[in-house]
């Protein structure tokens, strides 16, 4: 396992909606390639497919035609390899903080004393120590955001899916979650693919942001992060002069992705 | 809990001696307030009562309503002391009461079990949804004499009418519960790779849990509704029958005390289940 080379593929993908109103097309022929430990980000305009293409890499749903692979095998469901990560934290109010960490392990069989007490070190390990215990109303809502974290590490996953984990929290407690998740993942050496819609934050956490166009969803542009932005602390990333260089071109993509509209926010 | 705030605030934070003690007069005073509010309900509602009762007495002893029609409650109070000296209303009581646990919680289980059903198989939903919509506008107590004539007069088919009145309301009320739960709870589940099985056990079932405790207590008023309907139409024991019986010898005073028992039992049971859903439910709130 150890060796294995724990790469995200989408080859010619296309994915289509289809319901009463009608059938429409959320992503046409994408072609990506996350390489192993990388952290990427997809930004763009709403209707862009950034969920569907989320989605897709899960295992929620196989795409309308192309190829989503990982590790070179085709992704057919949703497997204890990616782990997901969504906007609203979504803890279970009837479960204690450790269970709602380990239902990751119940479901897929591996909760045992041993993987009780690693879910335990994890928490402490996210800044909740003790709180294994409680339920999560006792919880702010960054502190629950960390439990959903521990959750999706409590598999051990290969690959992390960020579906905008910050958007809902406040921005001082953002920022702090930002650095921790960064920190927890490059640590583990995960793959990561972030979705959002604050482009100062796929700037500072990823290695690379990918530049996403609506109507259909397609791939416009890809911008690498420089080194010395990639190697610090989200937190410290935001400072360093070259930041506001990547992010000035970032916000110009974008621009004219929407077609020139929106000067202000 | 909350008692123990202004201790803390004194070791903890910078806030002046003086003013923690103002505080806790406004605190205080805030509490008394509310205690006297408490007890002048109380009071107004002994009053009504006893106004009530006075009234009634009077009313009956002086022969403004008829007495043979409207009793009065020394009488009632004498009947049922007599009864419960001889004994013979407690096998009533033991009966209805027993019928009636029987029905609401049958009737809750079978209800959640139905909701079950319907959520596993979508299609059969679709299919059943007309029928449920006219079964549930239907009087099932209307049922009652085919139940029996089916089941034969008795326990069972008063169970049975008492499983009419609340299955299909308590099916749809789960169900509809099951429906509402937050896609966001699925997914979660759903992006560990868990089954149908496992989603109904680890989200729909527990999410749905203060539904069906609620559902237990609207319960325990349908089935008394069963219970005595039932009772009126076949039995030979129970509270019910008493009360036909009062009012084919035209015996007021026993249709009447017969009703204060019903009230009194219906409303410890009531009690009963209200002290059991909280228990049941301290552990978690919603958000």
């Amino acid at each position: 396992m150890a060796g294995e080379d724990y790469r995200l593929e989408l080859k010619d993908v296309s994915h289509v909606y289809v319901n009463e109103k009608g059938a429409s097309l959320a992503v046409e022929k994408l072609n990506l390639t996350v390489r192993r430990g990388e952290f990427v980000s997809l930004v763009g305009p709403s209707g862009c497919g950034k969920t569907t293409i989320l989605s897709m890499l899960a295992g929620l749903f196989p795409p309308s035609s192309g190829q989503v692979l990982l590790a070179g095998v085709p992704v057919l469901g949703p497997s204890k390899l990616v782990g997901y990560m969504l906007q609203q934290d979504f803890l279970f109010p009837w479960r204690t903080i450790r269970d709602n960490a380990a239902i990751g392990l119940e479901i897929t069989g591996g909760k045992t004393a041993a993987a009780l007490k690693e879910v335990d070190r994890l928490l402490t390990e996210l800044g909740l120590p003790g709180s294994g215990t409680k339920y999560p109303h006792e919880l702010s809502g960054g502190m629950r955001q960390r439990v959903a974290l521990a959750r999706m590490l409590a598999t051990n996953p290969e690959v992390m899916l960020l579906d905008e984990p910050f958007s809902a929290l406040d921005l001082h407690i953002k920022l702090q979650l930002e650095d921790l998740v960064d920190e927890t993942l490059t640590r583990l050496g995960k793959t990561a693919v972030l979705v959002t819609h604050d482009l100062a934050e796929a700037v500072a956490m990823s290695d690379r942001v990918i530049v996403l166009a609506a109507n259909p969803g397609r791939i416009v542009k890809q911008l690498e992060v420089p080194e010395e932005i990639r190697q610090v602390t989200p937190m410290e990333a935001r400072k360093l002069p070259g930041f506001q260089d990547v992010f000035d071109q970032l916000w110009a993509e974008l621009n004219r992705v929407e077609g020139g509209g929106g000067h202000a926010e | 809990m909350p008692n123990k705030w202004p201790k803390k605030n004194i070791s903890l934070s910078g806030i002046q001696e003086d003013r923690v003690s103002d505080m806790k007069e406004l605190h205080t005073q805030y509490k008394q307030k509310a205690r006297r509010l408490t007890a002048a309900v109380g009071t107004t509602q002994a009053a009504i009562l006893l106004l009530f009762i006075a009234l009634w007495e009077a009313a009956g002893r002086q022969r403004w309503i008829d007495p043979l029609l409207f009793s009065y409650p020394t009488k009632l109070i004498k009947q049922l002391w007599s009864s419960m000296a001889d004994g013979s209303i407690w096998p009533h009581i033991g009966m209805t009461v027993s019928e009636t646990i029987i029905g609401f919680l049958l009737g809750t289980l079978v209800g959640t079990a139905i909701a079950a059903l319907l959520w596993w198989f979508p299609f059969l939903s679709r299919v059943l949804d007309p029928y449920l919509v006219v079964l549930n506008s239907l009087p099932k107590v209307a049922l009652g004499p085919l139940f029996i004539v089916s089941l034969g007069p008795g326990f069972t088919s008063i169970v049975a009418v008492t499983l009419s009145v609340t299955v299909i309301i308590t099916t749809i009320n789960i169900y509809n519960r099951f429906r509402e739960i937050d896609a966001g709870y699925i997914k979660v589940v759903r992006l560990f790779g868990a089954n149908r099985a496992q989603l109904f056990r680890l989200v729909i079932l527990p999410a749905s849990f203060p539904v069906i405790i609620s559902a237990l207590k609207v319960n325990v008023g349908l089935a008394w509704i069963g219970v005595i309907v039932g009772e009126f139409l076949v039995a030979k024991l129970g509270l019910g029958y008493l009360m036909i019986y009062g009012f084919q010898v035209f015996n007021f005073t026993l249709v009447l005390s017969t009703l204060i028992v019903i009230a009194v039992v219906a409303t410890i049971m009531y009690q009963l289940v209200s002290i059991l859903e909280r228990k049941l439910t301290s552990g978690w709130r919603e958000r």
